[in-house]
């Protein structure tokens, strides 16, 4: 059984179909790429999946239990963790801070020290060991999506979905942030759904890919199949240039 | 080496520097001046509790002063009891006591009181946010006198209720005015400690979290809904204790013990203490207090200021804290003792 399944999900603002009919599975363990052109209604399936948003129509399940009722609040309780594609960190709270909120729901009353132990690791691990008494401001936005990386792992999820997670990255952090991605998988032991322009970086670490347009599936399969699908190629190319990349 | 226990040792130092200057203040100082430091540890609750809301979390009152009236009328109301009540010449409220309480068991109660009714209005409050929550506090603290003279059988009506003195317990040889300012001082120390650590764990982080984004705070796990409502009725409580001390120190209370003016200067005071920060807290409780008085009468220049002076003073110096000192009497303590902090944790 899939880990993260969505069926036949249909979701409107006002006259916008943002995402119509769609359906997606992702097994236990697999990375899966979300692409399309902007406003192709990816980070749309993630407040879907996250319930920040409720569906129009279908139904989407997380380890079979149907989310529809669950509040939004409950949902990295059940694992699953999300980062946001323009950073929303919590300004005034410092870096440890952030992560100690990510981990919000795992800490109980008196296991603070353990909390702030955790989250120090999970900070050394990301390479952000000498941040934990700074503040977002300032840092630069491409630390900042690593925080919010650390912040969601800090929530021990078991879906982590990325929104944009190379924002911000130069072309030889991008690759490497691929690697991060295949380890932290590994070593968090995870499922990943991730949304990226960066078509390299999709291709190289996803075992399958999502294609949306306008709000339908124009594909979905192994990389290398969908990367050679003309209407995806058709869809790249009426968008051009900032999704081409 | 960096040194971690410097800065939490400058604190330890300066709280107890604090208490012993409060234990040690009633000896210095006339009974008068002592009422009014009594009315700081008042306000220092009252801030406390209103920096939980709207500096921990974001959510703005400008309805403080009637939760505290909802304390000071609690407090009032069950000192005195059926029987001391009937002699402002009201009928009392089948619901009120018999007999009247010992003062201080009314202080808690008070609080409570007050927390229950904070929580049961912040659940409507939860749609509201920012401007609209500001005002629907503010329409609070208006209609609270009012209300307070309809439930005459409750209140006292305009009237209003005189309470006597309390007697230091266990045959303490102490005057009321000095129990008053150990007992409104013991419930500060308390309360402030309760405050810190409510703020510095998971419960302030949630705060903080709500304040600074409610999107991020929610996917994090944090419910808006919990959260935002148990800071309303841990912060009414407060008030609610505040109020309740007031109306004891005060020996009375009528619907304008509490005006709206109050609600305002608390807003302001807890700003120009700092917001989300305690330590600034002390310095706010300090300026509500004397800042009005000094206002009327400054000591530098002979000259006298008609009473609504108070409030125009109050409203320049709030207005030059904005501009000058973002982060209010806290935020110029955090950047003054910066250096030391680090000079210290610099010298091996
Ligand atoms: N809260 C909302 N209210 C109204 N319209 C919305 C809302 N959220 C998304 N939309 C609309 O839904 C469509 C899909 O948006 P979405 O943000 O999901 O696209 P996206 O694939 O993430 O695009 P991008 O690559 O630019 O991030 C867009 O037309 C967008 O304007
Ligand atoms: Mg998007």
């Amino acid at each position: 059984m899939a880990l993260l399944a969505v069926e036949n999900v249909t979701r409107r603002f006002g006259g916008i179909v943002a995402l119509a009919d769609v359906s997606l599975e992702l097994e236990q363990g697999a990375i899966g790429g979300l692409i399309g052109p902007n406003g192709a209604g990816k980070t749309t399936l993630f407040n879907l999946i996250t319930r920040l948003y409720r569906p129009n129509e279908g139904r989407i399940a997380f380890d079979g239990k149907d989310l529809t009722r669950t509040p939004p609040h409950r949902i990295v309780r059940l694992g699953i963790a999300r980062t946001f594609q323009s950073v929303v960190l919590f300004q005034n709270m410092s870096v440890l801070e952030n992560l100690l909120v990510g981990a919000h729901a795992r800490l109980r009353p008196f296991s603070e020290r353990r909390g702030r132990k955790q989250a120090l690791e999970t900070l050394d691990y990301l390479g952000l060991g000498g941040l934990a008494e700074r503040f977002p401001g300032g840092l630069p936005f491409g630390t900042l999506k690593r925080v919010e990386l650390a912040r969601a792992l800090a929530a021990r999820p078991r879906l982590l979905l990325l929104d944009e997670p190379a924002g911000g990255l130069n072309h030889e952090e991008v690759g490497e942030l691929g690697e991060l991605i295949r380890t932290v998988r590994r070593d968090f032991d995870l499922t990943v759904l991730l949304v990226e322009h960066h078509m390299n970086l999709v291709m190289s670490v996803c075992d399958h890919v999502h294609v949306l347009n306008f709000g339908r599936t124009i594909a979905d399969g192994p990389p290398e199949d969908v990367r050679r699908d003309p209407e995806v190629i058709e869809a790249y190319l009426g968008a051009s240039d900032s999704a081409a990349a | 080496m960096t040194r971690r226990w410097v800065g939490p040792a400058l604190t330890a130092l300066v709280l107890a520097g604090a208490v012993v200057l409060i234990v040690f203040l009633p000896r210095m100082t006339s009974e008068f001046r002592l009422g009014q430091f009594t009315y700081v540890a008042i306000y220092f609750i009252a801030l406390l509790g209103l920096n939980i809301l709207t500096g921990y979390n974001g959510q703005i009152s400008l309805g403080h002063a009637a939760f505290m009236a909802v304390g000071g009328y609690t407090a009032a109301v069950l000192i005195l009891g059926q029987e001391g009540f009937k002699l402002v010449g009201q009928e009392p409220a089948e619901i009120i006591p018999k007999h009247g309480i010992t003062p201080i068991w009314t202080i808690p109660i008070a609080g409570l009181v007050t927390g229950v009714i904070g929580y049961l209005f912040g659940l409507p409050a939860l749609r509201l946010a920012g401007v609209s929550l500001a005002l629907a506090t503010f329409a609070v603290a208006v209609s609270m006198p009012a209300i307070a003279k309809r439930f005459e059988h409750l209140t006292g009506g305009g009237g209003g209720l005189s309470l006597p003195l309390p007697e230091a317990p266990f045959g303490w040889d102490i005057s009321p005015p000095h129990w008053l300012y150990y007992e409104a001082w013991g419930a500060a120390g308390i309360l402030f400690v309760v405050a810190w650590l409510l703020v510095r764990g998971r419960v302030g982080r949630a705060w903080r979290s709500i304040r600074d984004g409610e999107v991020a705070a929610v996917s994090s796990g944090v419910s808006p809904a919990v959260y935002k409502t148990l800071a309303f009725g841990i912060s009414s409580a407060y008030a609610g204790v505040a109020g309740a001390l007031f109306a004891i120190q005060n020996s009375y209370i009528n619907p304008d013990t509490f005006p709206l003016t109050l609600s305002i200067l608390l807003l302001a005071s807890a700003v120009i203490g700092g917001l989300s920060s305690l330590s600034g807290v002390i310095v706010g409780a300090l300026v509500l207090e004397f800042l009005p008085i000094y206002a009327q009468e400054p000591p530098v220049f002979d000259v006298n200021f008609a009473k609504q002076a108070a409030p125009v003073v109050f409203g320049v110096v709030l207005m030059l804290i904005v501009f000058l000192m973002p982060g209010g009497a806290a935020g110029l303590l955090r950047r003054l003792t910066r250096p030391i902090v680090a000079a210290a944790s610099r010298r091996s």
